[in-house]
């Protein structure tokens, strides 16, 4: 048992040994600073700043709207509706099952959807799909903490006088640790993912300047990069992994401290 | 003031529901808008026949699914079969025996390995997996294999999936009552003997929900997998064959969809199939877990 854990556990490091030690290499300055220049793929100079940049737009933007969308639900099923209703355990069912829909299963639905209303693609679709990608994490992640939130606060509230608006700010105020933790989760899983933008967002090797453009996201810069016959370009490819995976991390280790700091408080 | 306070709950009340609503739908739009785009090949070309056949030329209309089905299937099933006893073991070592120290510091890194982004293990495997295949194992076994094969993309599967099911195969284990255990303990069970015959024949119906839900995930999973596959569409006779599964068929001609009207459709078509059965197999093993979970509770 000992040794299975081991092997799981090894698996990590292997993965991050071979980022490191292959990625290493390609890095230097101009790799985050540069857009890349013409004809890229046979070698010529730059960097990835572009995908960099159009990694941040769609995943900022994707978490920036899913928030507006998610924070209603959370609140609605667990300050509107009663807690043993049936709508709350479907709606709850539903988002597990949504989380477990494939990215590229989105990106294809996206693909549709912009055909039918006339969309190029760009980064404004971008994020649209993007944001349905990680709405269920969102919802989910927040209602695990607002669960953990006393029913006698809520029955206090009420029992003032309030409005079940009033009241659900008074839980949103006890939700909001969890919105954070929400929000970066959401973030690392929107820009980590390929398939997404691979049908809605293009390439292209500028920085996108509206949203009716199309942009580049890491991953997908990664992943073209690699097939490039070119050593160089590959190289490029490792290094681009090894910022990604950086990024990630960061996130990580992140909401780890964000949680420890929170569970200190806990009763 | 009165009327107003009241009438700002009304209209959040609507804002809310209507936003809960559309979440709700949201199944049932993405399933429906894919088969409404699906419909067209399905209409003409018939769902069972292109199930069953191998054929894929999509410029003289002949669209068969078998072999990127089979592709699919082959590494969902390589990829559970190395998942599966390394993750039960985890997991009955991380719930049972492991102590408090040692799950503190292995309990972190394995959620880290679900926060890696696909990509960067398509990378990992391209450098470390391929060519070890290729190279080192291969060559005992078969004639010639490039190192892109079904093998690569199982193991690299597999990985995937260990985050995944060992933090519900944990979940599992802690909604097991203590009582149980210590009612095994107490009549002369050894700690192997009890976590063999009460813990883990309790927590069947989660371990196998757990197996359920790493094989949607391992059904729908592209970048990675499609990085060290090989791509080629045919039925794979060995583990050291290229395969090209369904997700990557669909990401690899996202670009030339549009100009034969019939391709778009089997994509799609492609796209529904996959969305469907892994709606089902999430639904199955959700409800399953939430049973075992209720039932424990009391």
């Amino acid at each position: 048992m000992m040794l299975a854990t081991a092997i799981i556990v090894s698996c990590l490091f292997s993965i991050l040994y071979t980022i490191i030690s292959k990625g290493i290499k390609g890095m230097n300055w101009d790799m985050v600073s540069r857009v890349p220049e013409g004809g890229f793929y046979i070698g010529k100079e730059g960097g990835i700043l572009n995908a960099i940049i159009g990694s941040i737009y769609v995943a900022g933007g994707a978490t920036l709207l899913s928030l507006l969308i998610s924070i209603p639900i959370v609140l609605y099923i667990n300050v509107y509706l009663n807690k043993d209703s049936k709508l709350v355990a479907f709606t709850r069912t539903s988002f597990d099952i949504l989380f477990g829909v494939p990215s590229i299963v989105y990106g294809a639905f996206g693909f549709t959807l912009m055909v039918m209303l006339g969309l190029k693609t760009s980064l404004l679709a971008g994020i649209i799909v993007v944001t349905l990608l990680i709405i269920p994490i969102m919802v989910r992640t927040m209602d695990e903490v607002a669960l953990l939130v006393p029913r006698e606060l809520r029955d206090a509230v009420y029992s003032l006088g309030a409005t079940r608006w009033e009241t659900a700010k008074v839980i949103m105020r006890q939700v909001a640790p969890g919105i954070l933790t929400a929000i970066l989760l959401s973030f690392g899983r929107a820009i980590g993912d390929a398939a997404c933008p691979l049908f809605t967002a293009g390439y292209t090797d500028s920085i996108p300047t509206s949203l009716s453009q199309p942009t580049a996201t890491l991953p997908l810069a990664i992943f073209f990069q690699l097939s490039s016959p070119v050593e160089e370009v590959q190289t490029r490819a490792y290094a681009a992994a090894l910022i990604l995976t950086i990024i990630i991390l960061t996130i990580n280790v992140v909401i780890r401290i964000i949680n420890k700091k929170l569970s200190k408080h806990k009763i | 003031m009165y009327k107003l306070r009241i009438l700002k709950d009304k209209i959040m009340s609507i804002i809310m529901q209507s936003l809960t609503g559309f979440a709700l739908l949201l199944m049932f739009i993405i399933g429906g808008g894919l088969l409404y785009k699906a419909w067209p090949i399905l209409s003409q070309n018939g769902l069972f026949n292109m199930l069953t056949s191998e054929t894929w030329r999509p410029f003289k209309g002949q669209f068969g699914f078998l072999s990127y089905i089979m592709g699919t299937i082959w590494i969902a099933v390589i990829g559970i079969s190395i998942a599966f006893p390394l993750c039960l073991l985890t997991g009955v070592y991380l719930s049972e025996y492991a102590s408090n120290r040692i799950r503190s510091v292995v309990v972190p890194l394995i959620d880290l390995l679900a926060g890696v982004p696909p990509v960067v293990y398509g990378v990992w495997g391209v450098l470390t997996i391929v060519p070890f295949i290729g190279d080192t194992l291969a060559p005992h076994f078969v004639e010639y294999s490039s190192g892109y094969s079904v093998l690569a993309g199982g193991i690299v599967l597999s990985i995937m999936t260990f985050p995944l099911i060992i933090s519900i195969l944990r979940e599992v284990f802690a909604a097991i009552p203590n009582e149980l255990r210590d009612a095994s303990l107490s009549l002369g069970a050894t700690k192997w003997q009890t976590t063999k015959l009460v813990v883990i024949r309790k927590a069947l119906p989660g371990i196998i929900a757990a197996v359920v839900l790493a094989i949607s995930r391992a059904l729908g999973e592209t970048i990675a997998v499609l990085m060290v596959c090989g791509n080629i569409a045919a039925i794979p006779h060995s583990i050291f064959d290229s395969c090209y599964p369904l997700p990557a068929l669909i990401a690899n001609n996202y670009g030339e969809m549009l100009s034969v009207p019939m391709y778009e459709s089997a994509l799609m078509l492609a796209a529904f199939i996959l969305f469907i059965i892994i709606v089902v197999f999430n639904a199955v093993s959700r409800l399953t877990l939430a049973r075992l979970e209720r039932r424990f509770k009391l």
